[in-house]
């Protein structure tokens, strides 16, 4: 059922045609379904591991804030019933960071793609990582810049064609676990999509984390990156993942550069402490206050 | 599945059976719940639904044991498992001599 | 609603234009400040970072301006009244949020202490170079509230009136200060705390499940939610319905974002304001703003000495412009003279609502021009003896240029 075209009143939301209601129905915005992502696209995988891993951890799904950029996985905060904001390109992390300083209760989780994130909002993850503020980020990396089209991401391997590359990648990729795990996250994971216990396992475990977690999901993109590269559909990537991917948990992260249709290595591979942002602030207030009376 | 022997608790086991339910319409025919099944219980079917995919039909009802992969690996949010109810006719373990 | 009476600092004391402006902001109840170090902006972080314990606010340093309002558009949708400062470079950085947030209608504070532009410019001198820019700086149609102060009395008072506007009309505020303002030192009065009225802002009160973040009220303005407190709204800054999902289709543009433009547009005569003196028998008039209304008042001043008729028109309001207000005086006075410290940007607005009634006079104002008033005396004289009306805007030369 199509979205109706109505600029005024609510869309009853489609009633299921089966009697019992869908487990996600309280966590997911039901009434905006069918999504736009294309067919065997991995985002919704990395949605459904989230809704299930906010449930596993037992969140307040009332204190718990999503925001994302521009893109295919910038959707994702339109179909979280959560307090979610769809903001501008790259700047998800900023605008969290906001959230989180200005009401330290909220729980912020920051879900966009690896264009948004790593690219454009390079420089807001890295300085988000560096302060460790108190917020999970989710980067579904499909490689690419799929929502425009297909263009070089800074995630798309060596020598992968894209359309803004038609005769190879010729810039080497960003290798996401090792940049967050540099700038100072407490908590790197990396997964695909077709790790999906696992990846729900480890986005509770992220999401009970304090400080600044990283989960990489490596999702496949039928669309763009799969059809330009001759890969097959997104099930021939799914197979792809379930022959060459490697689990090594704690592998040191300068190991895990993705090439084009290389192994893949995933886990665990940061979990660390460190004070975040909001412990340091509240404990610099208290000694200012001290010092003062 | 072959057993080497009939399991001797075999009687008072009672797997937990699910019953699939598929949001035709919000399929995209991705068949990633066909794939990897690990009962494979479902199956694609040869009708369209209103997007014109193809969607999914539960082709062995009663082998699903409600590991719930397809409904966490489904991207479309279009299928999910519940337990099936307890008064219907509970499902042992095949037995050695059922195998033979 | 009365402030807060923690953050006032009751009594009268010599404050420069940046630190009432951080004192202001307190006084309005502003308990977030996102920040990034910009030169003639320095001071109000730093006064608003040193009370900050005190009052009770937070602030963060973010990684350069387009976090910074992101950061304070994320912290005014947790229910804090949040603002941020920068300069001229700052603000070209901040206008993709401020776009942002005229879009999520996100209620925050943008202070511009205006250094001479373009491109790296002169970071501690004055300038009036950013106006046109508050206004149409960020892409797509939007209206926008920008006030101008010209002594830090009035940096305390406007900052409150800013808040004010935002909260009201939930949008994104500017306050246009110039580095002049910023580093000037004068008494400025700050009043008891319950002599500060503040608007508080519009919560929506009904049942969690109804609510629709961008149903709006009878004067345009929907009601606000905060995060955390179980409505699990949705809002986007792509064109949208009234339940904050993304529309695609033609009549977006006229749903969603006509009201933008309509609830400023609408209330134009509430939120404008002007201080006039001696327009009742002028002949000519000195539109100004900002710092430049200080020349202007004197100019006036000394012209009246020697007899000429001339009155004066202060924007306090310079977004919106008083449309109203400038086409009713044009057709009763010879001339208009602006004096600005840029190339021509105001004096634009004034010749297009003088409906080529009177002539427009513009003074091209150096940053010197604030001090000494010998130009606008001289385009004063020549606007007396000018006969005919002439087309478009009559520039004159400065020497304080």
């Amino acid at each position: 059922m199509a979205e109706q075209k109505t600029t005024t009143g609510v869309v009853k939301p489609e009633i299921p045609e089966a009697d019992v209601i869908h487990p996600m129905e309280n966590l997911l915005r039901m009434d905006r379904m069918p999504h736009i992502w294309c067919s065997s696209c991995g985002i919704g995988i990395a949605v459904t591991a989230f809704t299930a891993a906010l449930e596993k951890a037992k969140m307040d799904p009332n204190m718990v804030s999503i925001v994302s950029g521009i893109g295919c996985t910038g959707r994702v905060a339109g179909y979280v019933k959560l307090d979610s904001f769809h903001t501008t390109h790259g700047r998800p992390i900023a605008f969290g960071t906001g959230i989180r300083v200005a009401n330290p209760n909220i729980k912020v989780v920051v879900f966009s793609g690896d264009g948004d994130l790593i690219a454009i909002g390079g420089n807001h993850f890295i300085h988000a990582a560096r302060r460790n503020i108190d917020m999970l980020v989710v980067c579904v990396n499909n490689f690419i810049y799929a929502m425009t089209g297909g263009q070089v991401a800074p995630t798309t391997p060596l020598a992968a064609y894209a359309t803004t590359s038609p005769y190879g990648c010729v810039e080497p990729p960003f290798n996401i676990p090792y940049l967050a795990e540099s700038s100072g996250a407490v908590y790197v994971a990396r997964w695909t999509a077709l790790h999906v216990r696992r990846l729900t396992n480890s986005l509770a475990e992220a999401l009970q984390k304090k400080g600044f977690s990283v989960v990489e999901v490596i999702s496949p993109c039928a669309m763009y990156y799969s059809r330009i590269n001759r890969l097959g559909d997104g099930l021939d990537m799914m197979r792809f993942y379930h022959d060459n991917v490697e689990i090594r948990h704690g592998e040191d992260t300068k190991n895990l550069d993705i090439g084009f249709q290389t192994k893949i290595i995933c886990g665990k591979f940061v979990d660390r402490e460190r004070p975040t942002y909001m412990e340091r602030y509240s404990q610099w207030l208290t000694e200012v206050k001290g010092a003062k009376k | 599945m072959k057993l080497w022997r009939k399991p001797l608790d075999s009687d008072k086991i009672k797997i937990i059976r699910g019953e699939i339910h598929i949001i035709k319409d919000r399929c995209k025919g991705c068949s990633f719940c066909v794939e990897y099944c690990p009962k494979e219980v479902l199956e694609m079917s040869e009708e369209f639904n209103a997007k014109g995919y193809h969607p999914p039909y539960v082709k062995k009802p009663d082998d699903c044991v409600e590991c719930h992969l397809c409904e966490m690996l489904c991207p479309e949010f279009s299928i999910f498992v519940t337990v099936k109810k307890e008064d219907e006719k509970p499902v042992t373990v095949a037995s050695g001599e059922e195998q033979t | 609603m009365k402030t807060d009476p923690k953050g006032v600092l009751t009594g009268s004391h010599e404050l420069s234009g940046n630190h009432a402006c951080a004192e202001g902001a307190f006084a309005a109840g502003c308990r977030f400040l996102g920040c990034y170090p910009i030169v003639p902006a320095l001071e109000i972080s730093q006064r608003f970072l040193e009370r900050a314990p005190a009052v009770g606010a937070t602030f963060i340093q973010m990684e350069d301006e387009v976090s910074v309002l992101a950061a304070v558009l994320g912290a005014s949708w947790t229910g804090k009244r949040s603002m941020t400062v920068t300069s001229g470079p700052g603000l070209s950085l901040m206008m993709e949020h401020l776009g942002l947030g005229v879009m999520l209608e996100t209620p925050c504070v943008i202070v511009d202490v205006q250094m001479v532009g373009p491109g790296l410019g002169i970071p501690t001198r004055p300038s009036q170079g950013d106006m046109m820019q508050s206004r149409w700086g960020s892409h797509g149609d939007y209206e926008i509230v920008a006030l101008a102060p010209s002594s830090p009395q009035e940096m305390f008072d406007f900052m409150i009136k800013a808040f004010n506007f935002s909260e009201r009309y939930r949008i994104p505020v500017a306050v246009m200060s110039d580095e002049y303002v910023a580093h000037l030192v004068e008494r400025v009065v700050i009043p008891p705390a319950d002599a500060i009225e503040l608007v508080p802002r519009r919560y929506y009160k009904g049942r969690k499940d109804n609510y629709l973040p961008f149903k709006r009220d009878k004067d345009f303005v929907p009601p606000m939610v905060d995060i955390g407190k179980g409505y699990r709204f949705h809002v986007t800054g792509l064109t949208h319905d009234n339940r904050g999902y993304p529309i695609m289709f033609e009549e977006c543009q006229e749903y969603n974002v006509h009201p933008l433009v309509r609830k400023i547009r609408h209330f134009a005569d509430e939120i404008v304001e002007v201080q006039e003196s001696n327009l009742d028998d002028a002949e000519v008039i000195l539109v100004s703003y900002g710092a430049t209304s200080r020349a202007a008042r004197k100019a006036m001043e000394e012209a009246r000495k020697s007899g000429i008729k001339v009155g004066s028109l202060k924007l306090v309001t310079v977004w919106p412009f008083p449309e109203k207000r400038v086409a009713e005086l044009a057709k009763r006075v010879k001339a208009f003279v602006v004096p600005e410290m840029n190339f021509g940007q105001i004096v634009l607005e004034v010749e297009r609502c003088s409906y080529g009634a009177a002539n427009v006079f513009f003074i091209p104002h150096g940053e010197k021009g604030v001090e000494y008033t010998e130009d606008i005396q001289a385009v004063i004289k020549r606007a007396v003896q000018e006969k005919n009306i002439k087309d478009g805007v009559i520039e004159c030369v400065s020497k304080g240029v």
